[in-house]
């Protein structure tokens, strides 16, 4: 797939669960889409919610105009979930037949579950509402590549890497570059170019 | 160099609230003041980061009313000066801003409210908007990014025309969410800070700095007010779109506009709908008003949280009624929008599609079935205290003492990560059933203390955070120590203002402008107060079980124990590992063990999970922050700790 430029506002959410560094990921991907010339609208659910609960990050990328920082119910274009249940969670509110959807495959389990109130569904019932609810999907075990590369928390840059290679949005791994060498230090630097490498060898 | 420092022209993306400081720098700001408070604290954050290159001071102030006072001693020496709280801090400076709108001020200064409709990070859906009614001061409103700064500057410039105070008002999705700005130029030139006071009383320049006489200053607060309407009514940020005649008018301001403008698209209703975006809410442009609402018939009044918009057109217009002719309101109080939690572009379209019986393009309906279906399917995610969290074993900690003291005894809550433990009761083992404002958990608890000659016999307990202790606590415990109040009070020290991201506090030798300061000590605080006093670590549940239990039967007198344990996203801690846990399945006996699953079930950690084809416990790797609590807690000891041996 190539890159390719947006002649109309693109919707873009970005979830998962408190601690996934699910709000870095949202501001370094608008940050690129920034010095690409966009103008980017991201409205973030933190505070609070990070203590182990839902998180999302809408990005709203625009040729022209700034957007509401919340997206309308059923008007998301692509998902990028850390988590897939909250992947499922927001394609229920925000998906629509034409939606793209980018999961993590390892699950956070909530409290509810890990008490025995409720239950998590499996990974093939997840497969399923995808398979009929996107118009396309992808899954990717996104946190195991982390812990090889040291830390689990890297899974974002992975996911980062697997939607620069669907050519969803347009950037590329030299936006990323150009991105992380402003924001951190060598040695962070080096492992979120592996992490975001590894992430687009996932994609194939 | 700092995003917030960027040059002249260039366009980056701001966080709503990196855009009010970048407004505020642009506008020659000398002095920041704040208390830490979602949505507001990145205002402050932001522009301590940039303090020394562009010589500013910037403190975190104790509370939101000092920090008022600390920046209206800026402005009384003629600099320029921001204080920034969220909703419910502008409630605790509120006494002090009564009389600094009567007295005036001198170098611009702005009170920057952050709100939170919808309470997403906040126990109340405060409103602090009446308070610029009530003391009539200018309240502005941004709608976007660029008008977060750019409207910030100008506030400056308004508050030094009109010797006084101006209110900024954001919300959560204006200062949480980000955009891209176009930055101005930063200025180069310094004031000098010089306090006159020996001009006449009624000289705002050279006179005492004090209320009185208080008629003729409110009369003259008053006749500036006027002013300020006009130039309102000239406002460029006050701004009608739409055609010449619409069907509907919606009266807008803040996020709320940008919701109106996606709704009016969702629905193609571009040619139909007209938007009015006031800026400048208070007080409100009366001429702009009276020729934008000759437009037309129907009016929506689109906004969050009260009324504030909707009651004051309303009141202007029953004015004016003779000549703009009788029309038809839309909002809060017909109904035709919520008059609670936060607005989004849907709401407002199916308001105004209900309004003029418009129906939006839907999603198919099989689609839609499925949808409702695959919802059905997914667990809620309640919130919780994070795994290796000291205030989940201070809570372990409390609820044994009281149920082996067994007189149900209970905590009155306070404000913090802590209060979890009322908002999801099962995650503070149901001990806390109340909670406020800041500080007031320990003058409830000074108070249900003296109950006792009408019947009530409880142990009573309190909880409040280090940064919480100093905002509003001291004058509740000095009230329960002279009047002999039987209370258990518990300092959940976790070493930083944990909850909005780890801001320091009087309680630490670190300032907002990374200098060494005096650390100013509870203990001895405590101790001075005339309390017992005693120090444990909540992750040893052996001792602080043992202190607990003695203090609940040391009855009346103030108890003091402070329970020390850095919280583990804390910077010095967060990714390290003081032990690693495993469950030793040989000794795990699961569900044949009669501990019921005192770990999984109860103890509630996100990282220790019970595995449903094993039958048996088990820690998640990526999610165990290794603080080892959990170890101490499984009757069969299968849960094994290792200390992890960080080389060098």
């Amino acid at each position: 797939m190539k890159e390719q430029n947006l002649t109309k506002t693109r919707n873009v959410i970005l979830t998962g669960v408190g601690g996934q560094g699910n709000v870095m990921a949202s501001r370094a991907l608008a940050h690129m889409l920034v010095d690409a010339g966009y103008v980017v609208t991201i409205g973030e659910t933190f505070g609070m919610s990070q203590r182990g609960g839902s998180v999302m990050s809408h990005l709203r990328v625009s040729p022209d105009s700034v957007k509401s920082p919340q997206i309308p119910r059923g008007g998301a274009d692509v998902i990028v979930g850390l988590e897939p249940l909250e992947a499922l969670r927001v394609l229920t509110v925000y998906g629509n037949p034409q939606v793209c959807v980018l999961y993590n495959s390892r699950p956070v389990y909530p409290i509810g579950v890990i008490t025995g109130e409720l239950s998590y569904p499996s990974g093939e019932t997840i497969r399923n509402a995808f398979e009929r609810l996107s118009s396309r999907y992808w899954e990717i075990d996104a946190t195991s590549v982390g812990l090889k590369l040291g830390n689990p928390v890297l899974s974002n840059i992975v996911m980062i890497g697997a939607l620069a290679k669907t050519g969803l949005l347009p950037f590329d791994r030299r936006s990323f570059e150009k991105e992380i060498k402003k924001t951190l230090s060598v040695g962070k630097y080096k492992i979120n170019l592996k992490a975001f490498d590894a992430g687009a060898d996932m994609i194939k | 160099m700092s995003k917030l420092l960027s040059s002249d022209k260039s366009t980056v993306l701001f966080l709503g609230n990196e855009a009010i400081a970048r407004g505020a720098l642009e506008a020659g700001i000398e002095v920041a003041t704040g208390y830490p408070g979602t949505p507001s604290s990145e205002v402050i954050e932001s522009l301590a980061g940039v303090a020394r290159e562009r010589n500013l001071y910037v403190e975190w102030s104790v509370n939101e009313k000092v920090a008022l006072e600390v920046a209206a001693a800026a402005s009384f020496a003629g600099l320029r000066s921001m204080a920034v709280m969220k909703q419910n801090g502008v409630n605790v400076a509120s006494d002090f801003l009564l009389h600094l709108t009567a007295s005036g001020t001198r170098g611009g200064i702005v009170l920057v409210s952050c709100e939170d409709p919808g309470a997403l990070s906040s126990v109340n859906e405060g409103e602090s908007r009446y308070f610029a009614s009530m003391l009539e001061m200018p309240l502005l409103e941004p709608a976007d990014f660029q008008e977060a700064k750019d409207i910030t500057k100008w506030a400056f410039e308004l508050s030094e025309a009109i010797g006084n105070v101006v209110m900024l008002r954001s919300v959560t999705r204006m200062s949480h969410a980000s955009g891209n700005v176009t930055c101005g130029k930063l200025p180069t030139k310094r004031r000098k800070a010089s306090f006159q006071y020996d001009g006449p009383v009624m000289d705002s320049q050279t006179g005492p700095m004090i209320s009185t006489p208080v008629v003729a200053k409110h009369l003259l607060r008053q006749q500036r007010l006027k002013d300020v309407q006009r130039m309102f009514d000239e406002s460029p940020f006050n701004r009608y779109t739409g055609p010449a005649k619409p069907q509907l008018l919606i009266i807008t301001s803040s996020a709320c506009f940008l919701y109106s403008c996606e709704a009016v698209e969702m629905l193609g209703l571009e040619k139909k709908v007209g938007i009015l975006k006031l800026a400048t809410t208070w007080p409100l442009p009366s001429k702009l008003l009276e020729k934008t609402l000759r437009k037309t018939k129907k009016i929506l009044i689109v906004e969050e949280v009260m009324p504030f918009l909707e009651e004051n057109v309303k009141v202007m217009v029953t004015g004016i009624v003779d000549r703009i002719g009788i029309k038809t309101f839309f909002g809060k109080y017909d109904g035709t929008l919520p008059s609670v939690g936060e607005l989004n572009p849907d709401i407002v379209a199916d308001a105004v599609g209900r309004i003029l019986k418009v129906k939006r393009k839907s999603l198919p309906a099989d689609y839609q079935t499925d949808v409702q279906k695959t919802a059905a399917l997914i667990p809620v995610r309640e919130q919780t205290f994070c795994a290796g969290c000291p205030h989940r074993a201070s809570f372990w900690n409390i609820h044994n003492a009281i149920a082996l003291d067994g007189r149900k005894g209970f905590v009155c809550g306070d404000i913090g990560c802590y209060s979890m433990a009322a908002l999801s009761p099962a995650t503070g083992y149901h001990t806390m059933p109340t909670l406020h404002s800041m500080g007031s958990g320990t003058g409830l608890a000074g108070g249900f203390a003296k109950l006792g000659q009408f019947g009530l016999d409880q142990p009573i307990l309190t909880v409040c955070g280090d940064s919480t202790f100093y905002h509003a606590v001291i004058p509740a415990l000095i009230n329960a120590q002279h009047n002999r109040a039987d209370i258990t009070f518990i300092v959940l020290d976790n070493a930083g203002t944990a909850m909005t991201g780890f801001q320091p506090h009087p309680g630490l030798s670190v300032s907002a402008l990374k200098d060494v300061v005096p650390a100013v000590d509870i203990a001895a605080i405590c101790k001075a107060i005339g309390a017992k006093v005693a120090i444990s670590d909540p992750f040893d549940l052996a001792a602080t079980g043992r202190i607990l239990t003695s203090f609940l039967a040391d009855k009346g007198s103030l108890k003091v124990l402070i329970l020390r344990q850095a919280c583990a996203l804390s910077p010095e801690k967060k990714g390290k590992k003081t032990f690693d846990i495993k469950v030793d399945e040989a000794l795990c006996l699961g569900d044949a063990c009669g501990c019921n699953r005192l770990c999984t079930r109860i103890f509630r950690c996100p990282a220790l999970t019970w595995d449903r084809d094993k039958k048996k416990a088990v820690v998640d790797e990526v999610i165990c922050a290794g603080c080892g609590v959990c170890a101490s807690i499984c009757p069969q000891q299968a849960i094994v700790k290792t200390e992890v041996i960080t080389p060098g």
